[in-house]
């Protein structure tokens, strides 16, 4: 039954992935969130404030403890997702690429729109990952649709 | 009247032949592996690898007939509990399993194994030959015990007037208003401490017990993950897991290296009614002083209140003490008799600087009580000093069990290796 679920999962995972990146090739460059040096090198700040003490320098998190930030299919996935553990933090324990982690992460809605940007664009831009990066506006987008619940 | 003393006279030879010839195969016995499986021990001492069983083995019990029973965290094939077999060089294979749940504690006492899962504790009744009778229908000792999703496992261990002590560790850190939140404050009383946060001592022979049947015998302990009873002095030990994130949670407080060095792993001798603190205090080993927690006030200087327990050891911060046990045995130089050696599974909350741990520990006592520093007895479980450094480790020291010869056996809950480390030199 698990083992199913899984599979779905790397399926339509992997089925975002293949569409997000044809969905790039085509759409006018304006639209995928350029990820600059700059926004890396805040991005870099603000992990190493508040993000590394759990998931490590190289993003390799701790093995039954924190997730790694490495790689994973959440990482490289749905932004809405990523912004959302930011800013609500995330305790549900469920599995992440067939592994479960008993920390918690606390929500991190204190940093600024413009942090939590850069610091989702580093991580996935970090650690060997290659994704496009998260804008100012997409994250203000998901934190008002985020209130309101 | 000759015939009837011919009798004992030959029985006592008989005797003292099987003695010696026992003593022979002891002195004969297991061999080191030529690389002692990678760890660095001192003179004299070697290591053998019994077993990879690839799964996550949590604490053991090794029987004097060379049965292994290894806890597993997570269940493996529908099997919590792995059984192995040991021949006569020392190696062991996989005989089977049984109980469908994951957990740390597992001990042996007066003819039962116990076990337990994150919730309950059960029994199992054990043949002659220390092999489980009815690995399908165990006992249930203790039930409805809390399980969150940190520090959920429950060890156990007995003492020798029919009780057992279980740990129920306290899902939060530091019981913040929102657990490992930036400058979250601590919850007034902090509630958790009725039903976690402590040991817990229950009948080891009486069955479906839970808190109303328990004793909390001793609180403000956070998680305690190694424990053993000391024989010597008839008293429960303990290390405890201190709290984490004193950097990422008050950071105008503590900077990364202080959180990283801060607080210590403590070693509690535990009376009925102690008080170890937690939530509201924690050890700082560098001052040697008792300090007020910053979720309760704490401006890292502010001593706290004298009536909270002294530790009678503390070790460096975050090294995971995962297995703690008193040697007995006469295999080991005499040193080591009534000492304590401690597993430290490994740190992840000294990051940015180097992690530490990922070896087992060696506390000499004396008289019983502490005597002389604490010294890295078995190192290298990680691999290098760079993997421990980067939490990389290929192996991490978890639990303790002495073999009925003495020698040491360690389990690994990263790939599921057991080690054996034996004294060779005469
Ligand atoms: C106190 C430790 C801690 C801190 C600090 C922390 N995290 Fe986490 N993080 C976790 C844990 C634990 C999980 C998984 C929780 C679960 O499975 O319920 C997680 C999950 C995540 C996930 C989802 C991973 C996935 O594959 O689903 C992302 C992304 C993430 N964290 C990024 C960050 C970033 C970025 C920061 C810094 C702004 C941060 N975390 C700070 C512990 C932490």
């Amino acid at each position: 039954m698990n083992r199913v679920l899984m599979i779905l999962l790397i399926l339509t995972t992997g089925g975002i992935k293949l569409s997000a990146q044809t969905k790039g090739k085509n759409a006018p460059a304006a639209k995928s969130q350029v990820v600059t040096g700059a926004v890396m090198a805040n991005g870099k700040k603000i992990y190493g404030q508040y993000c590394l003490a759990c998931h490590m320098a190289d993003g390799g998190g701790v093995p039954n403890m924190n997730p790694p930030l490495s790689k994973t299919s959440h990482v490289l996935g749905d932004k809405e997702r990523l912004i959302k553990v930011i800013l609500n933090g995330l305790a549900t324990g469920e599995e992440i690429d067939g592994e479960t982690y008993t920390n918690i992460m606390p929500p991190h809605n204190f940093l600024k729109d413009q942090e939590i940007a850069d610091v989702l664009s580093y991580v996935r831009n970090s650690f060997g990952n290659k994704a496009g990066g998260i804008s100012v506006g997409e994250v203000k987008a998901i934190r008002a649709k985020n209130i309101k619940k | 009247m000759k015939k009837i003393l011919l009798i004992p006279i030959l029985l006592s030879a008989l005797a003292f032949f099987t003695l010696f010839a026992f003593r022979d195969s002891s002195l004969g016995g297991p061999k080191p592996d030529a690389d002692n499986v990678g760890l660095k021990l001192p003179e004299g001492f070697g290591a053998l690898k019994v077993a990879d069983i690839g799964a996550k083995a949590r604490h053991l019990v090794v029987t004097p007939q060379g049965i292994i029973y290894v806890k597993l965290a997570r269940v493996k094939e529908e099997k919590g509990i792995i059984v192995l077999k040991e021949n006569s060089e020392g190696k062991a294979q996989v005989t089977g399993g049984f109980g469908n749940y994951g957990g740390t504690g597992i001990y042996m006492k007066d003819g039962y194994l116990y076990a337990s899962s994150n919730k309950e504790v059960f029994r199992y009744k054990l043949n002659e030959k220390n092999e489980v009778i009815d690995p399908n229908n165990p006992e249930t000792i203790v039930k409805g015990l809390k399980m969150g999703r940190q520090h959920e496992t429950k060890s156990l261990v007995m003492d020798n007037d029919g009780n057992i002590y279980v740990n129920i560790g306290v899902p939060s850190n530091s019981c913040q208003e929102q657990d490992r939140g930036l400058r979250s404050p601590g919850i007034p009383g902090c509630p958790l401490l009725d039903s976690a946060a402590g040991i817990w001592q229950f009948k080891k022979d009486k069955l479906n017990q839970s808190y109303s049947e328990g004793v909390r015998y001793a609180t403000g302990l956070r998680n305690v993950v190694g424990l053993d009873w000391n024989q010597q002095n008839n008293q429960l030990y303990v290390m405890q897991h201190g709290r984490d994130n004193l950097n990422s949670a008050w950071p105008e407080l503590y900077n990364t290296k202080e959180s990283a060095e801060l607080p210590a792993e403590c070693l509690y001798a535990l009376k009925k009614g102690d008080n170890a603190g937690w939530p509201f205090m924690y050890y700082d080993g560098i001052q040697g002083k008792k300090i007020v927690a910053p979720e309760y006030g704490g401006n890292k200087k502010k001593e706290a209140d004298p009536k909270y327990l002294d530790p009678v050891v503390a070790f460096p911060a975050h090294m995971a003490p995962n297995g703690l046990l008193f040697y007995t045995g006469k295999m080991f130089p005499e040193k080591y008799r009534n000492g304590a050696f401690i597993a430290f599974h490994g740190s992840w909350n000294r990051a940015p600087e180097p992690q530490k741990g990922f070896f087992v520990a060696f506390q000499p006592f004396k008289d019983g009580k502490p005597s002389g520093e604490w010294e890295i007895f078995a190192d290298n479980f990680a691999g290098t000093p760079e993997k421990a450094a980067m939490n990389k480790a290929d192996h991490r020291p978890c639990g303790l069990a002495q073999g009925a010869d003495g020698s040491l056996y360690v389990t690994d809950d990263s790939k599921g290796t057991i080690y054996r480390i034996v004294y060779s030199k005469k």
